[in-house]
């Protein structure tokens, strides 16, 4: 067993992106998810992703904050893997029978579709950036996720000054807010991402 | 450039990084101003989502690193499989592939052996029973002749021979030549031939023909007296379909008489070597004789077939020419002499088979 405490504080870690924390998380779980996705048809390949969402949820869940730690890091992560490594033998249509050990060890639906409407909005995001084109998708990208001043970003795209770059940053914003924001209301209105 | 400005002062404004008297002046103007208003929260709304973007996107790339790393530092054992990970994976990535090929593999054996089956025209032994005549009681009791014999040995000259295998055989020359099959003898060192009469002779085998199934024996045995001529003669050339058989043979301790018709003339799956008979035959009718109605010897009784009743095949007699043949190379046996002709032709069934009785054998092997 391990310590409490420990595991309250890795996710707490994890939460902010620790690298650390995220290291030991991955260290200690994912061979684990990667025997279970290899005993039931898949490859080292599906096991990184599957994992690697696992991770996700459980970063996105200890972001929330509302995250109580009812079970272990290692449980909660097991059974996102089964969860969304079923999901995906179904819709490959590769899923015949459920295997005697793949029931849920702890319940993560809410978990999951909680994961899944973020997930979709996320790829819509990044549609939309993609569909921007250059240079204002890495323009928005340097502003808005870099953090970059628009000093800095002036002289990196080579615009004269910096009233010019911020000039066509707000064009790019509002053609990106325009895609998005569309694009964003459809998908609530045919209620699927 | 007024909205240009305007989305800069709410950026600054959402991001806190306004000064407090313009923070207030702002909040005012946003509160008289609701357009303003819906941008604040549209924008702030925006801005959120693209953080949380953001973070999603560095925390993806910072997974990517970490896996990337720990898999270097050799922590964990992703893409390296090795030992029972490895067969596991292969055998569930390629478990289709391999039953396919299985299935493939499965299909062609089956097919070839078809195709084996069909275009070869050997007798198939699951069909087709041997004649010969295991004898039930000396099979059971075996293992305690065995060993009363043991135990007898010594007070006893006369070696008691138990008897395994069984059939009929025929004279072919007075001198002690016969004809049987060669299953009956196949494994036998002590062959005995016994008369209607009960008399009892040694034999040894002259030849054996395995492929015709044909054994020529040689009676050697001091109380043997030679005859002169036999009563039948042996058919050179093929008979016709239809034309009325009889045999006699041992099926049991006696000889018995039975008649039927030959019904082909190519035996089983087209046999060539032999001929089919529409008759009643049993275990024990093995070698035994054919004849047609002029007392003729047309083919020794082989084999039946199991699926049908009175179903028998019998080896042209033609192959007993052949088989002589080979037989005189050795000049032991130079003086050899097959009846051509028969003389019981023209009498009747009773007569002939009164006749030809004394020179039809019960062969018995060890």
């Amino acid at each position: 067993m391990k310590d409490q405490f420990e595991e309250i504080a890795l996710l707490k870690g994890l939460a902010t992106n620790d690298k650390k924390a995220v290291e030991t998380i991955y260290q200690e779980n994912f061979n684990m998810v990667q025997s279970l996705i290899i005993n039931n048809n898949g490859s080292s390949d599906d096991a990184k992703d599957i994992f690697q969402e696992a991770m996700i949820v459980l970063y996105e869940k200890a972001r929330s904050g509302t995250f109580e730690l009812n079970c272990q890091i290692k449980t909660f992560v097991y059974s996102v893997s089964k969860r969304l490594w079923l999901k995906r033998l179904q819709q490959q249509n590769r899923y015949t029978a459920t295997s005697d050990n793949l029931e849920d060890v702890v319940p993560v639906e809410n978990e999951l579709e909680e994961h899944e409407k973020i997930n979709a909005e996320f790829n819509l995001m990044e549609k939309a950036l993609n569909n921007l084109g250059e240079p204002c998708k890495s323009l928005l990208e340097a502003y808005y996720l870099k953090k970059q001043n628009m000093q800095v970003i002036a002289l990196n795209f080579g615009y004269t000054n910096a009233d010019n770059a911020k000039n066509q940053k707000y064009k790019c914003l509002m053609r990106l807010k325009k895609i998005f924001f569309t694009d964003y209301k459809n998908g609530k209105e045919d209620g699927g991402y | 450039m007024e909205d240009t400005k305007l989305l800069d002062i709410v950026e600054r404004y959402i991001k806190g990084e306004m000064n407090p008297d313009e923070r207030l002046h702002f909040e005012t103007l946003r509160k008289s101003n609701a357009e303003i208003d819906q941008l604040v929260v549209e924008h702030t709304l925006f801005l959120q989502q693209m953080n949380r973007f953001g973070e999603w996107k560095k925390f993806r790339s910072s997974l990517n690193d970490v896996h990337t790393q720990l898999t270097e530092q050799g922590k964990i054992d992703s893409t390296r499989l090795k030992g029972k990970a490895k067969v596991i994976y292969l055998v569930k990535r390629y478990k289709r592939v391999a039953a396919i090929a299985a299935v493939i593999a499965g299909v062609t054996t089956i097919t070839i052996s078809a195709l084996v089956n069909t275009f070869n025209p050997k007798v198939d032994n699951a069909q087709i029973t041997s004649l010969s005549r295991d004898i039930q009681y000396i099979k059971q009791k075996q293992n305690v002749q065995t060993n009363e014999v043991n135990q007898l040995k010594n007070k006893i000259t006369t070696t008691q021979i138990p008897f395994k295998a069984g059939g009929s055989g025929f004279l072919i020359d007075g001198k002690g030549y016969l004809v049987t099959n060669a299953h009956i003898i196949r494994n036998s060192k002590n062959i005995v031939v016994i008369n209607n009469k009960g008399d009892q002779f040694k034999a040894i085998i002259a030849k054996i023909f395995f492929d015709k199934d044909i054994a020529i024996l040689k009676i050697e045995d001091d109380t043997y007296k030679q005859t002169g001529s036999l009563p039948y003669g042996i058919r050179k050339s093929s008979t016709d379909v239809a034309e009325p058989i009889f045999t006699l043979g041992y099926p049991r301790n006696e000889i018995v008489y039975s008649e039927g018709y030959l019904s082909a003339k190519t035996g089983f799956n087209g046999d060539t070597l032999s001929c089919q008979l529409g008759i009643a035959a049993n275990r024990g009718n093995s070698g035994g004789p054919v004849f047609n109605h002029d007392g003729e010897i047309i083919g020794i009784i082989s084999s039946k077939e199991m699926a049908a009743e009175g179903v028998a095949f019998a080896i042209q007699s033609k192959y007993i020419y052949s088989a002589i043949d080979d037989l005189k190379k050795d000049t032991t046996f130079q003086s050899i002499k097959v009846p051509a002709k028969s003389s019981v032709r023209g009498m009747d069934k009773k007569q002939q088979v009164k006749k030809i009785q004394d020179f039809v054998f019960m062969v018995k092997g060890d």
